[in-house]
């Protein structure tokens, strides 16, 4: 384990649309690292998340985020989710018509091509993607029909968790993945994110609670609040917040961002 | 959402593979409609002179349409300058010696033509299994697999051969499906309709490969006015399958073509069509006007007949393959994408009309729009008095993309049978920017997540077409949106 960081960012400053949200984020992401981020509702965790990714209609105003040693502000999504960066988003869309295995297949090998690896074949396709979906325990059926169309808030959760064990990132953020998750399901949710933890891998966990936190044990924890991080911390922060809330930290803001 | 999409921007700024001219020497009349030009046509063919008056009348009759406001076929939702019909060449043929022997004696520009078009003419180079007949302009210029077919006893040539050698089959299906007084164009069509492909599966007779079409307009300033009648008699199945493509112009052409289908008893049609004319720029300039009638009869018990269409090309298209429900327990389908990109319109859609008892059909139309481009799915279904417990299920879906695009549904649902049923869905959806970006997070580029999601779409019909054809309707969809991808 190297001591560079994977992910690093620096003063950054974003916008949704035209509207300031994101005030000067630090943070390191080593490898072998989980971090939490922890906050309010608005407080701007899916609007990190989605800068991170490149999403259109966010805008870096200042600062700096590089990846592996790149620059990725200036790349585009889909180069950034071949070089391994990978969200597990807070809604998965739904995209009629379109099958879920031919959908995993093809981004497993766009994924394979840019790593220079070939391209896996329908049955080899087929073998790994049973495998995955042993360990989201996923049936086999879910496979053949559309992409998150009528699956239930937690099929489509576990099914972003079986796209970042097909597409294998180097780093993986999840934005509240265990919202809207009954207990097994976040068992099993949790379960194919630990399977992902490795000496080289960093992952950032955006949840509002700490059963979560009870399975993915984070190495940091962090407070945004505003647009910035206002407190950061080991495990035990995120137990301090889940007794006492978040009005104790200076800093955070009562109502979201203003 | 957030404006219009660059990716689907650019995929309105795509070239057109096929826009080529081939130089070939042509003998041409010169441009007008009169009945001279009718005449020379049937005399350039040799024609019977029951065939001559068949035009004739149908001359006579269109010359009177003209004067008549309400013949005009201006129903329809797309918009275009009346064509003056005396600007118009009705008939142009590449010279070449009168009869050929064998295709190698083809022309080697014609085969070259082809050639380049994906569609080899050589027999030995053919893919198994699919028969051509190559109309180029106004004229059928080959037919493979002829004597294999004939083994069987099909006959698969071109219309003018099977006015020569097969006029008494001919002459009873000739207009029996669309009377040449049906509409304006094919009313047009009956009176200088040049050639065409012909096909008769005799009784009991299943088609051992797919007989095929391929209409390629080349000449400039001319109209092609083709026509083509199929004919599967009691217990045969046959599988058609039809594909076009003419130069790139800035002039307008038009393409009134004319379709009969006839299915006896138990017999099945097939027919499947890619078309692929011309479109015209992304300021709409040029194109190949697609006013074209298709409509099969089936006649007999428990037949069959099934159009499915992929459109992607035409400045503009105006056509409803149809099927007339005629035999007990006969079943129509109507499988169809079309697809508007740039300045292109479409008003296509089906008729089916149930006559018989037990008769059932299923109609199901996907429309993809993009740039400015605007559709309209029309579609009739008439359950006539004694269609006790006919069946009719349609399913319209609209795909747009971008917003400066338009889709229109128009059913239109008649039913003189209480016992009869009908059920109608229709849905519009949008490609938004949220499925893209989310296609993009997992690798997949934007062109691709564009082609993966329209194929997707459209899957319910591609997978009705014969395999060689569903992989070639794919790639032209993806070619079609290209550049409304940014
Ligand atoms: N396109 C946009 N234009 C303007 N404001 C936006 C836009 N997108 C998000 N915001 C605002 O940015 C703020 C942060 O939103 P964000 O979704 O990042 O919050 P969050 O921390 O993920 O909240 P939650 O815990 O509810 O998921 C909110 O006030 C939101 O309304
Ligand atoms: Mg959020």
């Amino acid at each position: 384990m190297s001591d560079a960081p994977l992910v690093s960012i620096k003063n950054l400053h974003a916008n949704a649309g035209d509207t300031p949200i994101l005030k000067g984020i630090d943070l390191e992401l080593r490898p072998g690292e989980v971090h939490a981020i922890m906050g309010p509702n608005g407080s701007g965790k899916s609007t990190l998340s989605n800068v991170l990714v490149g999403k259109p209609g966010y805008e870096v105003t200042q600062g700096e985020v590089s990846f592996q040693g790149e620059d990725l502000v200036d790349m585009d999504p889909e180069i950034r989710a071949r070089a391994g960066v990978f969200l597990a988003f807070q809604y998965p869309v739904e995209i009629p018509g379109v099958a879920n295995n031919y959908f995993l297949r093809t981004a497993v090998n766009a994924v394979r091509e840019h790593r220079g690896e070939d391209e896996l074949d329908a049955i080899d396709f087929l073998t790994l993607l049973k495998e995955k979906m042993k360990l989201v325990e996923m049936p086999e059926d879910m496979m053949s029909r559309a992409i998150n169309e009528g699956f239930s808030g937690g099929e489509k959760k576990r099914n972003e968790i079986l796209q970042m064990l097909l597409l294998e990132p180097s780093f993986c953020i999840l934005d509240e993945t265990d919202s809207g998750l009954d207990i097994d399901a976040l068992r099993i949710v949790a379960n194919g994110v630990n399977q992902m933890r490795s000496p080289d891998r960093t992952m950032l966990v955006i949840t509002h609670y700490q059963r979560l936190l009870d399975y993915i044990v984070p190495d940091h924890v962090h407070v945004l609040s505003g647009g910035r991080i206002v407190k950061s911390g080991d495990k035990s922060l995120a137990l301090e917040l889940e007794e006492k809330g978040y009005g104790w930290i200076d800093g955070v803001e009562e109502e979201g961002v203003a | 959402m957030a404006g219009v999409n660059p990716e689907l921007e650019k995929l309105a700024k795509q070239d057109y593979k096929y826009g080529f001219v081939t130089d070939i020497e042509e003998d041409r009349v010169a441009p007008g409609l009169t009945e001279d030009v009718v005449r020379l046509i049937s005399s350039k063919k040799n024609e019977p002179e029951w065939l001559l008056e068949y035009r004739l009348k149908a001359y006579r009759r269109f010359r009177e349409m003209l004067q008549e406001e309400e013949s005009h076929p201006e129903w329809a939702k797309v918009s275009y300058p009346r064509i003056d019909y005396d600007d118009i060449v009705y008939y142009s043929a590449p010279k070449q010696q009168k009869k050929i022997e064998s295709l190698d004696d083809l022309d080697p520009e014609l085969r070259e033509t082809y050639d380049k078009l994906g569609i080899s003419l050589l027999e030995q180079k053919r893919l198994n299994g699919i028969a051509v007949d190559a109309v180029f302009d106004s004229v059928s210029v080959a037919t493979t697999f002829k004597a294999e077919l004939e083994k069987h006893g099909i006959i698969f040539c071109s219309f003018s051969e099977a006015v020569e050698n097969h006029p008494d089959l001919v002459k009873k299906y000739l207009g029996s499906v669309v009377p040449y007084s049906d509409n304006f164009f094919a009313c047009l069509n009956a009176a200088v309709f040049s050639d065409g492909s012909f096909a008769y599966i005799p009784k009991g007779v299943r088609c051992p490969m797919e007989l095929s079409t391929y209409f390629r307009i080349n000449a400039a300033g001319t109209g092609q006015f083709e026509r083509t009648l199929l004919i599967a008699d009691d217990d045969a199945y046959v599988s058609y399958l039809e594909g076009c493509t003419a130069p790139q112009r800035d002039e307008n052409q038009l393409h009134a073509a004319v379709v009969e289908l006839v299915a006896l008893d138990r017999a099945e049609i097939k027919y499947s069509t890619v078309q692929n004319w011309y479109p015209g720029d992304e300021n709409g300039v040029g194109g190949i006007y697609n006013f074209v009638t298709k409509r099969g009869a089936c006649r007999g018990h428990k037949s069959k007949i099934s159009w499915t269409q992929v459109e992607t090309g035409s400045a503009i298209t105006w056509k409803y393959p149809s099927c007339l429900l005629i035999g007990d327990e006969s079943v129509g389908e109507f499988y169809s994408v079309a697809m508007t990109n740039n300045k292109q319109q479409a008003d296509t859609g089906t008729k089916m009309i149930h006559i018989g008892k037990n008769t059932s059909s299923t109609i199901i139309s996907k429309g993809i729009s993009a740039g400015h481009g605007d559709q309209s799915y029309r579609g009739l279904v008439r359950m006539g008095p004694k269609a006790h417990g006919a069946r009719n299920y349609s399913q319209c879906d609209s795909l747009l993309m971008g917003d400066k695009c338009g889709a229109h549904t128009f059913p239109y649902l008649e039913a003189s049978n209480p016992t009869a049923t009908l059920e109608h869905e229709a849905t519009t959806s949008k490609i938004s920017d949220d499925q893209l970006f989310f296609c993009r997070q997992r690798g997949i580029s934007e062109e691709d997540a564009i082609s993966m999601i329209v194929n997707g779409f459209c899957k319910e019909v591609l997978r009705e077409l014969p395999m060689e054809f569903a992989v070639e309707a794919q790639n032209l969809l993806s070619v079609s949106l290209e550049g409304a991808v940014g």
